[in-house]
């Protein structure tokens, strides 16, 4: 037992308890009260939440008849204004997807957590939660008071206007969802007559209960524990991103204002120490501990700040936007001079250009061309080799459409089969044809074959769509 | 262990080791224990609505009485239902009848994949490509017609071709002859097709050796071998000597389409002849 005791340094196993013993981990335990401050990030912040807007509204919008965006998944369709995307089209959704995912880098690289911070539906809605809390209840200190204080008719009253107000939002937050995949327009009428589908209703309950569990009790805890976009942003920040950063050059060592003490003489730094930037934040952490996981960069803790430095005449950013090099050297490799910034931009680019050549050729009619592998060719009793194909148009113009098919390729070739084929809107159909080739025109194995459908609708538009595929001969056939 | 803590105001268990070391308490969010529990409960609610539990031979069967096969049943019931629009209608009508109509031809070559591949594919080929004595139902050489009526009444009844083996009553010479004109009919001797004719061979073949569709006798003019094409004139003796289905040989040609009355419902078969006639060579 001694000689075990020996070998383990006292020293560090008291420090290490001594260190555990200052370690607050938010466990959600109590709920964090934040204090609401004015100033210009505040209002940033309101600015860019009006971006949800667009998610309660959007759905309204009519276009041509029906709703300017829908997501149709019964039909498979999405309705993007003028166009419609089937799923064929949706090797633009990667790029969409490969698009947000690296602009979600490059913006946290360059600023930080933006996304938490302003944009994100937990920060925004927590937000406004906590708005008709304070509104209802009072600022933090009158609210830690009502929730110690004893139930009454009062507090009843108060807690039951809170969450109805709450249960509503969250209501409106799941209808809206569902808005974006049903009619609009028709989901209410459904909805107010008690007539929902049940996939309808499920995913309004899920979302009417989520938004509420999240935004009004689990809060700060969401992107502490859950949210793996808080963990995967946390290494995107490297020491020249900028973010709300406590300068502890000017501000430490911390100290009250002492009374009397000339302001030129003082033996202590910038910052007063008095707790406003953690009053404020959110999340419930000190900014001045330095950059850290429940930071979700939302800013407000400079807004309070700079408040108080303006009180005691001091100059303003002693929390502010700066990098982990800016604060130690005092400059930093300007943003267009970073490799990480450069590589980013091109697969935005990239992307982008993708999709919006994707979404400038969707064709109106789109043939594919299966040929048939079993058998691959078929001798004809007059000699000729046949090749079986089938065809596949998907008419994406708003009415049915009769097409003709045609076929170019190796000399002398016959198309055998129907050739006119009535295509139906917003479907796709498909139709099996021959092509026969006679032998002596045969010299390869393998031959491209052109089909081409054609159609003409009422207006006298004229469609058109094309597929190359390749016409197989037996090899016995091409060696005689 | 201690029975004094030895740190108290310390947030420990009480339990000290070697002196020092000691256990602390870090309980995990209370939020998460709520959810481990719903989650329990969940589970407690699971076995007790859906099936859950082994028992020996059985299981417990769950309060909503809910099966895996049941699902099945119901979803395969459903596609019934879908079908059963056509299927009525496919019931009433005739084969050239379907053909006559793009969508219920579409429907009835969609619909009997499963029943050409369990019945026809195993000698005729997935796609009809035929293989080794198996004929190809992909090209328009029909032995004994390729309307679909006529198809419709191959898988009906079967077929049994009919040869006899010239090997005793031919010479090699004369064999070898009537071969090389079977192997090029166009190009072949005077004395070739005065054999064709002196022989006989006109009965079945007829005169201008295109077969009679109603014996079921090959046409010996055009490019397509009922029996392997890699030497058609060795192919052609081979035929010529042993015959087919020829009783009295026993290394005659075997080519017999069994009956398929017995084995399928008259409104499959009639299917199966649709789906055959749309291979290709329907005619």
């Amino acid at each position: 037992m001694s000689d075990l005791k020996s070998q383990i340094p006292t020293a560090s196993v008291d420090d290490l308890y001594a260190e555990s013993g200052h370690w607050h981990v938010n466990t959600g335990e109590e709920t964090i009260h934040a204090k609401r401050m004015p100033g210009k990030w505040r209002r940033y912040k309101w600015w860019a939440s009006l971006v949800w807007l667009v998610f309660f509204f959007g759905p309204y919008l009519r276009w041509d008849g029906r709703q300017a965006v829908l997501f149709d998944i019964p039909e498979r369709q999405f309705h993007l204004f003028g166009v419609t995307i089937l799923p064929q089209d949706f090797w633009m959704l990667s790029l969409l997807l490969l698009f947000f995912a690296i602009l979600l880098a490059v913006v946290t690289a360059v600023a930080g957590r933006v996304w938490c911070g302003f944009f994100c539906f937990q920060t925004v809605w927590t937000d406004v939660y906590t708005l008709i809390e304070e509104k209802l209840e009072g600022p933090p200190p009158k609210r830690r008071k009502l929730e110690q204080a004893p139930w009454d008719a009062a507090k009843a009253r108060t807690k039951l206007a809170k969450h109805s107000l709450w249960l509503l939002i969250a209501l409106f937050t799941g209808i809206s969802f569902v808005a974006w995949f049903n009619d609009a327009y028709r989901l209410w009428g459904e909805l107010l007559t008690f007539d929902l589908g049940m996939v309808a209703l499920v995913f309004i309950a899920l979302f009417t209960g989520g938004t509420y569990l999240l935004a009004g009790f689990m809060r700060e805890q969401v992107c502490l524990w859950l949210c793996p976009y808080a963990r995967i942003q946390g290494v995107m920040i490297d020491k020249t991103t900028v973010v709300p950063t406590y300068d502890l050059n000017r501000g430490e060592p911390r100290g009250r204002i002492k009374k009397g003490e000339p302001e030129d003489r003082r033996s202590t730094g910038d910052c007063i120490d008095c707790n406003q930037c953690v009053a404020v934040c959110p999340t419930g952490v000190d900014i001045r501990q330095g950059q850290q996981e429940g930071c979700i960069t939302c800013a407000l803790c400079i807004d309070a700040c700079d408040s108080v430095m303006e009180k005691v005449g001091r100059p303003l950013g002693l929390i502010r936007y700066e990098s982990l090099e800016g604060l130690e050297s005092g400059s930093c490799v300007p943003v267009a001079r970073r490799p990480r910034v450069w590589v980013y931009t091109l697969i935005l680019l990239a992307s982008l250009s993708g999709i919006v050549w994707g979404l400038s050729t969707l064709g109106s009619i789109d043939l594919k061309v299966i040929h048939s592998r079993q058998p691959l060719f078929v001798l004809q009793s007059d000699g000729s080799i046949q090749n079986k194909y089938t065809l596949k148009v998907l008419n994406k113009t708003p009415a049915d459409l009769p097409v003709r098919i045609t076929a170019s390729g190796p000399e002398g070739l016959v198309l055998v089969g129907d050739e006119v084929l009535v295509t139906e809107h917003g479907g796709l159909v498909a139709r099996d044809v021959f092509v026969r080739v006679p032998q002596a025109k045969l010299d390869r194995e393998s031959q491209p074959i052109s089909f081409v459908v054609t159609g003409q609708d009422s207006q006298g538009q004229v469609y058109r769509g094309e597929r190359t595929s390749v016409f197989i001969a037996p090899p016995s056939v091409v060696r005689n | 262990m201690a029975d004094k803590n030895p740190f108290p105001g310390e947030n420990n268990t009480g339990h000290v080791w070697d002196d020092n070391i000691r256990e602390l308490r870090n309980p995990i969010p209370r939020w998460w224990m709520i959810g481990f529990w719903i989650s329990l409960a969940w589970w407690v609610a699971y076995g007790i609505l859906y099936p859950m539990i082994p028992m020996g031979e059985s299981w417990s069967k769950g309060v909503l009485g809910w099966s895996m096969v049941g699902e099945y049943q119901e979803g395969l019931e459903q596609v019934e239902k879908v079908r059963a629009k056509y299927e009525e209608q496919i019931a009433g009508l005739s084969a050239e009848e379907i053909l006559a109509d793009e969508g219920l031809t579409a429907y009835t070559v969609a619909s009997s994949r499963v029943l050409f591949g369990d019945y026809c594919a195993a000698c005729h080929g997935s796609g009809g490509q035929g293989g080794d004595i198996f004929p190809v139902l992909a090209d328009d050489d029909w032995l004994y017609g390729g309307s679909v009526a006529t198809i419709q009444q191959t898988i009906t009844n079967g077929r049994r071709g009919m040869m006899i083996g010239h090997g005793s009553m031919l010479s090699e010479q004369e064999i070898a002859t009537l071969a090389s004109l079977v192997a090029d009919w166009d190009g072949a001797s005077e004395e070739a097709r005065t054999l064709y004719q002196s022989k006989g061979c006109f009965g079945c073949h007829g005169a201008d050796g295109k077969g009679i569709q109603a014996l079921g006798s090959a046409n010996l003019t055009d490019a397509v071998w009922r029996f392997s094409d890699l030497d058609p004139v060795a192919s052609a003796t081979y035929t010529i000597t042993h015959g087919v289905n020829d009783p009295n040989q026993p290394k005659t040609r075997e080519a017999v389409m069994p009956a398929f009355n017995e084995r399928l419902s008259e409104n499959e078969i009639k299917k199966l002849a649709v789906y055959v006639y749309k291979l290709g060579g329907g005619q």
